[in-house]
């Protein structure tokens, strides 16, 4: 018998030996694939198990934590959401995230390992490194005085600093606040399908991933080329343009909404924004040149990142000289964000140099350190320096005797540009009221601000929602909130 | 396990003048040794949880303390010559059980089971002394054969009375608690099939005719046995509990073995088991999805429905890596029903990781091989065959619920010998330990120069 109990010893020896081989398959080999599986919560638990870094603007937390004592511990709240939400982007534990909580998620959920103290430290003792955080470009007062200007209206600003490419403002209206995507509750669930179903479009990123017709404000642009290309040598020379202009190679007519534009200089024809002369310029540039300059503007470039995506704002190529007359007046299939309108505008403020427009200063860890700076950014030369100094100064008549004067500001020396924008078949819709802008002040030797701001919907009659008597004003409130704030 | 080292020494006539160790100290040193281990447990889960030790740990360690010294004073009185490593594994099991219920009540404050399983330990502690104390001799239990396979019956049918809870009638309730009658039934059986086959091996061996190169026994002989094993399998498959059966056919198969030493046992039990499993798995719903559930453990995941238990489970374990994410520190509670029962080993593993998980299953392997130790030494056919038999109950079983929870077989409900909650499980485990203790005692005794048997 002796035999038979070691051998059913062994078997049994055999049963526990197949349990251990099965522990190190599940527990070593398939170890990853079950971590990573969607269906297994403890990511998300441990995501949420801690507070999440914040987001700063001025120095000031604009985001927090909130301790639920649920499973997934920690829901996001944000302080001011609807004013930062075209920023923050909303951290949800139910949709995931986007914006900043998007792209800056590595730092701010712990999960970076530029945050670790060392090298393989936290693999090593299985700690996770608490969120840290993120400190925005932002100026709080330039970002309050853009959404309180807006006031809800459909619209959105953004505003630059020109010598840098930092982004102060960046607003998009209607806005919601991004709190109440945060949790994973039914009621989350409700204010998803509400916001998404809404038809203003909340959520909606106007400032950034919203293109419109640019309108007047693209002749800004259509000017560069023209001086840039050698077309106009004397700005102050009449132009030889009629009023109404011909389409070429049609039978169209395109006309102006103030008389007198006929055979007008450039600086007569761009304070009162003569839409005869900036098309037939156009025409005159040619579209080789034309391409050329809107693209060193920022134009058909679908690589920007602020760090999240940048919609691309378009000036079509491909087009007849009737079409290239109406895209150099902002029209046809020119299309820009009013992003891309700022940094046109900042263009024309720092000498004619681009810088790319960035919203992250720096990232810190949860303890202060330094994790990551934003650094010099790329220039590139939009158009030569001396067109940019022409640029400035038309801009400047603008607001001291054109059609913008809603934007000057006490103190400071401002250049801007209005645009009415037409857009829906046949033009059928109501005009969006464009108004791109730099400001600097007396006692500066460069502009601190660059803004452009767009108001969708502006519900006067038409002629009296041009983008000097909408979209001006809040232009102005952004300028001088930058010029006031201490620096 | 076949080299026998100090404790059974070759029994020429010089042994008899030698004096054997009685080892009481070096039990009584692992006892304190798996007593403050647990009692770490317990502090490294409050640690772990709220940053200080848990309120409750002294009482706790004195309470598993005065359990063990109580259980090893009963050894130390009635059965001196025991292996000095069963009680200890025991206590470290239980204990440690205690310390993941413990810390899987932190989870579920609505549902404590930690100080109802202490009470079942302290009951199964209390069985265990009188077995040690009152049971002098094994060889009595034999008398006792029919008695015991009457008891087993009983145990087996009663449940089928009392309404079914999650889906198995297994259960019977009475004052508020819950007890599983089939898990002192396999003791029960044990003992029957131990003596039993111990008074007819000779007859099951060598008598009959052979049919294929099968020594097929006489059916006078066999006849009771087949029959008794039938009824319990059937009254298990009605019952829906799976994991028993499993159980009880493997404990059957593996006595017989022993008992006659006949391969065509081990090819006829398989063949049976397969067509058994195979037949059972087809038909039978509640089998049959547990069978889907193994062989596509992430199917409801694919369907949109979530993981389900065992998919939980394997997460759980592949959480754990190789050191474990700590005690108090995973999510083993996602598991959800039943996690403190049948799957308590998900939470060993993410928690300890494949380092305590291999601890824990080379602590049942050794129990498992002191059983077989014990019968190895004993002379008579019934102690070795109980001896192989009870080592056997706890090794097929956590075979059963360790491959279950692991993906390595299909899951069938059990319970996890001493770590997991459920009172009949640690009662019964405790008895196991003891009529353990009690052949291990006559398997050293009878060769030292006191004994006289």
């Amino acid at each position: 018998m002796t035999r038979y109990i070691r051998h059913a010893a062994c078997f049994c020896a055999l049963l526990l030996m197949a349990l251990l081989v099965n522990a190190i398959r599940v527990q070593v080999f398939q170890a990853r694939a079950h971590d990573t599986n969607p269906a297994n919560r403890r990511e998300n638990i441990a995501r949420y198990g801690r507070e999440r870094g914040d987001i700063l603007v001025d120095g000031r937390p604009v985001t927090g934590s909130r301790d639920t004592g649920e499973q997934l511990r920690y829901e996001r709240t944000y302080r001011d959401g609807p004013l930062y939400a075209p920023v923050t982007g909303f951290a949800s534990q139910e949709y995931g995230t986007t914006l900043l909580e998007h792209t800056e998620d590595p730092v701010l959920s712990g999960s970076d390992p530029m945050l670790t103290p060392f090298p393989l430290w936290n693999d090593f003792t299985r700690r996770r490194n608490p969120g840290g955080d993120v400190v925005t470009t932002l100026d709080g007062a330039a970002q309050r005085a853009a959404f309180r200007g807006l006031a809800g209206r459909k619209g959105a600003v953004a505003a630059l600093e020109p010598a840098t490419g930092r982004i102060l403002a960046l607003v998009s209206s209607p806005s919601y606040d991004p709190g109440v995507l945060s949790g994973n509750s039914s009621r989350v669930g409700r204010s998803w399908t509400w916001l998404n179903a809404n038809p203003d479009k909340p959520m909606l990123n106007r400032a950034v991933r919203q293109t419109y017709p640019p309108g007047s404000t693209f002749k800004v642009v259509t000017a560069a080329a023209a001086l840039d290309a050698g077309v106009i040598r004397d700005v102050d020379a009449p132009t030889d343009s009629p009023a109404p202009y011909t389409l070429p190679g049609t039978t169209t007519s395109l006309s102006n909404e103030s008389d007198g534009c006929e055979d007008l200089s450039l600086r007569e024809a761009f304070r009162w924004s003569c839409n005869t002369v900036f098309a037939k310029l156009g025409v005159d540039v040619g579209v080789r040149d034309m391409t050329a300059t809107a693209r060193a503007f920022g134009f058909n470039d679908d690589a920007l990142r602020v760090p999240f995506s940048v919609a691309r704002s378009t000036f079509d190529p491909a087009v007849d000289r009737a079409q290239l007359a109406l895209s150099s007046i902002g029209q046809y299939n020119t299309r820009a964000t009013p992003l891309q309108m700022a940094m046109v505008s900042a263009a024309v403020a720092d000498g004619g140099q681009i810088r790319t427009p960035y919203l992250v200063e720096r990232t810190t860890t949860a303890g202060g350190s330094i994790v990551d700076t934003a650094g010099p950014r790329p220039v590139r030369q939009a158009m030569a320096p001396e067109t940019a100094a022409v640029l400035k100064e038309l801009m400047t008549q603008v607001v001291t005797e054109g059609t913008g004067t809603n934007a000057a500001i006490p103190g400071a020396i401002v250049g801007g540009k209005t645009g009415t924008a037409q857009h829906g078949i046949g033009n059928a819709g109501m005009p969006y009221a464009w108004f791109v802008a730099w400001a600097q002040a007396e006692r500066d030797v460069q502009p601190k601000v660059a803004v452009a701001v767009v108001v969708e919907d502006a519900s006067a009659v038409r002629g009296d929602i041009t983008g000097g008597g909408v979209a001006a004003p809040i232009a102005r409130a952004v300028m001088e909130a930058v010029l006031n704030s201490k620096e | 396990m076949t080299k026998a080292g100090t404790t059974v020494a070759p029994a020429d006539t010089s042994a008899r003048a030698v004096r054997l160790p009685h080892r009481r100290g070096i039990e009584l040193a692992l006892i304190v040794l798996a007593v403050l281990l647990s009692v770490y447990g317990y502090c490294a889960v409050g640690l772990a949880r709220h940053g200080t030790v848990p309120p409750g740990a002294a009482g706790y360690g004195a309470g598993l303390g005065v359990l063990a010294l109580l259980a090893h004073l009963a050894v130390r009185l009635r059965a001196p010559y025991a292996d000095p490593l069963l009680l200890p594994i025991g206590v470290l099991l239980n204990g440690l059980g205690l310390v993941l219920i413990y810390r899987l009540d932190l989870e579920t404050p609505g549902d404590r089971a930690a100080p109802t399983q202490l009470v079942w330990s302290t009951v199964g502690v209390a069985l265990f002394v009188a077995v040690v104390l009152m049971l002098r001799d094994h060889r009595v239990l034999q008398r006792y054969a029919y008695v015991c396979v009457a008891a087993a019956l009983a145990l087996l049918i009663l449940p089928i009375l009392f309404p079914a809870v999650n889906g198995a009638r297994i259960w019977i309730r009475i004052a508020g608690f819950s007890i599983q009658p089939g898990e002192f039934a396999k003791v029960l059986l044990a003992v029957f099939f131990a003596a039993y086959l111990a008074t007819n091996r000779n007859a099951l061996a060598s008598s009959g005719r052979r049919v294929w190169g099968l020594q097929l026994p006489t059916g006078r002989v066999l006849g009771p046995l087949l029959a008794i094993w039938l009824i319990s399998v059937g009254v298990l498959v009605l019952e829906r509990d799976l994991g028993t059966s499993l159980l009880f056919f493997g404990l059957f198969v593996v006595l017989l073995y022993v008992a006659t030493g006949l391969t065509g046992w081990i090819a006829l039990g398989l063949l049976l088991a397969s067509v058994g499993a195979f037949a059972v798995g087809w038909l039978e719903p509640h089998v049959h999805s547990r069978v889907e559930d193994w062989l596509h453990p992430f199917a409801s995941i694919e369907a949109g429905q979530g993981p389900n238990q065992l998919a939980q489970s394997l997460f759980a374990f592949a959480a754990g890596g190789v050191l474990g994410t700590g005690l108090g520190l995973g999510h083993s509670v996602l598991i959800g029903f039943a996690a403190k029962s049948d799957f308590i080993l998900a939470t060993a593993g993410e928690e300890l990781g494949l380092a305590g998980l291999s601890a824990i299953f080379l602590l049942y392997a050794l129990l498992v091989e002191r059983g077989y130790r014990a019968g190895l030494a004993l002379r008579d056919p019934f102690g070795r065959l109980l001896a192989t038999g009870l080592a056997s109950i706890v090794a097929l079983q956590v075979f059963v619920i360790a491959g279950g929870v692991g993906g390595l077989i299909p899951l069938t409900g059990m319970a996890m010998p001493f770590l997991a909650q459920g009172g009949s499980s640690v009662v019964t485990n405790w008895a196991i330990v003891a009529l353990l203790i009690r052949v291990s005692d006559s398997a050293h005794g009878q060769y030292d120069d006191k004994e006289t048997p």
